[in-house]
């Protein structure tokens, strides 16, 4: 393959279903999640479920498997259409994400489909390089990025570490009631 | 069951918070949401939680830590307030400039003749500095153009400068 972008959820060969999405306090959401085998014909399915589980969610640009309750290292993500994105390698999966270089952070504040009732300011770099393994081929790939799409890798990264955006807020006046006006 | 909202404040030292919920844990009391900051170096808490204590009860709990005179205690019943969701478009204002009486006032003002409802506040005073930052709703019919520009005038004729931006939140 020659780039991350031209990856899509149709290159692991089965159809992704809608996962219930966990909500926090539950104890997967705290756990650090086990590495996985991204060649593992099960791991290509939670991989293809996340997506399919992403994509109905509104306004949902990333998932974490431990947000649909397993305690696997993976997690899709897709800001294309984001307002707050510059740099963007369109939907993909990582499996075993690390970060490799992270700079410039910034402040903003973020929700999570986790925690539905709060939203926090939180620092993240806005430079970020991430390296992780697709699943199904088990490429590994390097995922130079800025902007939104940093800030999201890193939001389900942690997820994978067993830490929520709650862990990271900017200070004990930094959360907030997340109140949605539509 | 009963909803008591809980007020300390007075002359800080370590170690207020863990022995006033220590006195509400054994009256069996549950701690909603609270809020604790220094006001000028103030200790000042204010809590709503939720038991079988009356509030006298829980202010007699509390006595103790008023003996020396350092800490104020009250304890009041108050009714359960129904959640509305959300009421308008979140917004942040931020306004600082010289010091001089009256900036809260006037500027929060403009907010409420809009129907904008305050969520959030906390002004601070450090030398001739003052500054204030508050989470606004804003109805959805408000005109934010408008409304920036009599901020706008009202800062200029109290010397402050006001901003108001829209507070945008990411779900991830």
């Amino acid at each position: 393959m020659t780039s991350l972008t031209e990856w899509s959820e149709r290159d692991l060969g089965v159809d992704g279903h809608v996962l219930p999405v966990v909500t926090a306090p539950h104890p997967v959401l705290a756990a650090p999640s086990e590495r996985v085998d991204p060649s593992d014909p099960k791991v290509a399915q939670l991989a293809a479920d996340l997506v399919a589980t992403m994509r109905v969610s509104p306004g949902c640009v990333g998932l974490a498997a431990a947000q649909v309750g397993v305690g696997w290292h993976l997690f899709c993500v897709d800001v294309s259409s984001h307002p707050k994105t510059r740099t963007h390698h369109g939907t993909f999966v990582l499996c075993n994400a690390e970060i490799v270089e992270a700079t410039r952070r910034e402040k903003a504040r973020e929700g999570c489909m986790s925690v539905p009732d709060l939203t926090g300011d939180v620092k993240r770099a806005s430079r970020l390089t991430v390296v992780g393994s697709l699943p199904g081929s088990g490429e590994q790939v390097t995922v130079p990025t800025d902007a939104f799409e940093a800030r999201a890798l890193q939001h389900e990264i942690d997820h994978c570490s067993g830490l929520l955006f709650l862990d990271r807020v900017a200070g004990a006046h930094a959360v907030y009631p997340r109140r949605t006006y539509l | 069951m009963s909803l008591i909202a809980v007020t300390v404040i007075g002359h800080d030292r370590p170690g207020i918070i863990a022995d006033v919920t220590a006195v509400l844990a054994d009256l069996g009391l549950n701690l909603e949401d609270s809020t604790m900051t220094l006001l000028r170096g103030h200790f000042a808490m204010m809590l709503i939680c939720a038991g079988p204590p009356s509030p006298p009860e829980v202010e007699k709990a509390l006595e103790p830590l008023t003996a020396d005179g350092s800490l104020q205690v009250s304890a009041r019943e108050v009714p359960p307030e129904p959640d509305l969701g959300a009421t308008g478009v979140p917004y942040v204002l931020t306004v600082h400039g010289g010091d001089r009486p009256g900036i809260v006032s006037a500027v929060t003002r403009e907010l409420a003749a809009v129907g904008g409802n305050i969520t959030d506040l906390t002004t601070r005073l450090t030398g001739s500095l003052y500054l204030l930052v508050a989470e606004v709703e804003l109805p959805a019919d408000v005109d934010v153009d408008v409304l920036t520009g009599r901020l706008a005038a009202t800062g200029e004729s109290l010397g402050v400068g006001v901003t108001l931006r829209e507070q945008e939140t990411d779900v991830l």
